[in-house]
């Protein structure tokens, strides 16, 4: 309770969040609410401009679009959440073997992560879906694949600062199994700024995967995302204003609505700084 | 029936790189050298300033850190010798307490989980009696049930170093090693803990080394009295002869300061003391011999001192 709290009191994370509900809403309530089926064509509407019956106006196919745009949020979120949670998972794995145990381990790790972060990743995974075929799961896994790097530092970072503080040194002497150490003293200590980074990650993993559906090697129409959406429009663009910004709005409300939430809860996070929002 | 703890010639240094670019590295000797028994139901306080190496070699003794050189015999096992599990297995009979009660818990635990940790994890009291458990070894050390679901930064200084034993109570060990338990508590505070510590000494009948700067509060607590200097023991032996009849000059100079002779003079100067008795640039009673040759420790296993002086 006491999180939520500071949520709310702190005004740029309360903007992130009151922006990001609307959006759970609409991908949650998407079959619900949505006044048409995002797939169904209805060709005696082609191109209609906004109007109370399609209040986004239609696409090239008469598609309603603002119920394209409730099923693409579905997509959005679940590629941001499912890739970071990858990335965070394989992050945290790195970071926290490669703090806790230090010499040669750590060496080597991060080495290898120095290496990661060498790829242009944006290229490296155009090359991946290129290798692979391009499906929603192997957009995730591959998103995933190259963002857990500064996860991975910070975990590390965090955990070679708490490994010598005098409770973990307890442990340690009370028997307990490095395992246990690890995870129920040493990582649950040095979590939060993981929070924070996941959190702006999501914000960067939609805008990846809505990069790669307007170039087309993301998600495959029919299935309606916001960068596929985006596709069709540059075509029409001067005929179909709508067809771009609806979409468009709903990337950049998203993407901005989670780095305000990030930086909010850097923000609670650090008691240095604690309400200095706005 | 050996000693509990038996400690020889153990040694632990650190190399410190004297700048960032620098190749020269000080070697600190932290632990040069230290022997001593610890009797089964008797308690040795640790005396000595600060960087006197009396901290690390309380981790030492316990394996929390690995000490260079030297034999640890706990219980008549060698723990230089004994395997990681072994060591997991005999650290059950061994707790240790730190000076700073609230970076010594964990401050997303709340007092139960702390407490009921150990008793689970070494399989000490079955689940359905863990709570039972906890609430005694809370009455143990003066709290109650209410502390049962707190978190360590809703309790004071005096509240959690309670916990704290309370902790190093759980898996009823033979030997509590307490480094500076008091010394960040408030003066009234550390009186109570301090009898918390004699009260659970004569209930238990548990073995203690208790380290503390503060020979007063070593005094109360203490069977014997090792005084401990850059690293070395100076002086050692049972409580009545080190402290009404101290022989090493860093023992006086301890013991007048708590009598309240702050102002005495102290010789200081900048000597290598890479050679020679380690007390050499402050002692008021050298002489020559002190700064080439390193004194041993003289005396009956009553009361030993590193001093030429009584060499005879």
């Amino acid at each position: 309770m006491g999180m939520i709290r500071n949520i709310i009191r702190h005004k740029l994370a309360l903007i992130g969040l009151i922006i990001l509900i609307p959006m759970f809403l609409s991908a949650l309530l998407a079959p619900i609410i949505s006044p048409h089926n995002p797939v169904e064509p209805d060709m005696k509407q082609i191109l209609s401009p906004p109007s109370i019956a399609h209040p986004f106006g239609t696409d090239t196919l008469g598609r309603d679009v603002f119920s394209r745009v409730m099923y693409g949020s579905r997509i959005s979120l679940l590629v941001g959440f499912v890739s970071i949670g990858i990335a965070v998972m394989i992050g945290i794995v790195i970071g926290a073997i490669s703090g806790y145990y230090g010499g040669m381990i750590d060496e080597v790790f991060m080495r290898f992560v120095d290496l990661m972060m060498c790829f242009p990743t944006f290229f490296l995974i155009l090359a991946v879906i290129a290798l692979l075929e391009p499906s929603i799961w192997n957009i995730m896994i591959v998103i995933g694949l190259t963002n857990w790097m500064g996860i991975a530092r910070l975990v590390r970072a965090e955990i070679l600062s708490i490994k010598n503080k005098e409770f973990v040194l307890a442990a340690k002497a009370q028997g307990f199994t490095e395992k246990r150490i690890i995870f129920n003293h040493v990582l649950p200590n040095s979590l939060t700024p993981v929070y924070v980074v996941a959190t702006l990650g999501i914000g960067g993993a939609i805008l990846t995967e809505s990069a790669l559906s307007f170039l087309g090697i993301g998600v495959q129409p029919p299935t309606p995302s916001w960068g596929n959406i985006l596709t069709q429009a540059k075509d029409n663009i001067e005929v179909a204003w709508w067809l771009s910004l609806y979409p468009g709005l709903a990337i950049f409300l998203t993407v901005m609505g989670y780095n305000l939430l990030g930086e909010g809860l850097r923000d609670i996070f650090d008691p240095r700084r604690r309400y200095s929002g706005l | 029936m050996g000693p509990l703890l038996s400690v020889s010639e153990l040694k632990k240094r650190y190399e410190v790189k004297k700048s960032l670019f620098s190749r020269d590295r000080e070697i600190i000797r932290a632990v040069d050298s230290v022997s001593f028994d610890l009797k089964y139901g008797s308690t040795m306080g640790i005396v000595g300033e600060s960087g006197s190496g009396k901290s690390t070699l309380a981790r030492c003794i316990l394996f929390l850190e690995k000490p260079d050189s030297g034999r640890v015999f706990f219980k008549d096992e060698d723990l230089m010798d004994v395997k990681k599990n072994e060591l997991r297995s005999l650290r059950r009979d061994m707790q240790i307490i730190f000076q700073d009660p609230y970076s010594s818990l964990n401050p997303r635990k709340k007092v139960y989980e702390t407490l009921s940790e150990p008793l689970l994890f070494h399989r000490i009291v079955g689940r359905d009696s863990v709570r039972e458990r906890v609430i005694e070894i809370l009455m143990d050390v003066g709290l109650n049930e209410d502390f049962i679901e707190k978190y360590p930064h809703e309790m004071s200084g005096g509240q959690r170093q309670r916990v704290a034993i309370g902790r190093a109570l759980t898996t009823n060990p033979s030997l509590i090693v307490a480094d500076e338990p008091v010394s960040s508590l408030d003066v009234s505070i550390q009186a109570q803990i301090v009898n918390l510590f004699l009260d659970i000494k004569e209930k238990t009948g548990i073995s203690m080394l208790f380290v503390s700067h503060d020979l007063n509060i070593v005094r109360f607590i203490s069977d014997d009295i090792m005084v401990m200097y850059k690293g070395m023991v100076v002086e050692t032996g049972s409580k009545q002869e080190v402290f009404y009849n101290p022989l090493h000059p860093y023992t006086q100079m301890l013991i007048d300061s708590i009598k309240g002779d702050f102002f005495k003079k102290e010789v200081d100067y900048n000597t290598d003391i890479s050679q020679g008795c380690p007390y050499f640039p402050r002692c008021s009673i050298r002489n020559d011999r002190c700064k080439k040759d390193t004194p041993v420790l003289i005396g009956d296993k009553d009361h030993k001192v590193l001093c030429f002086r009584y060499a005879n």
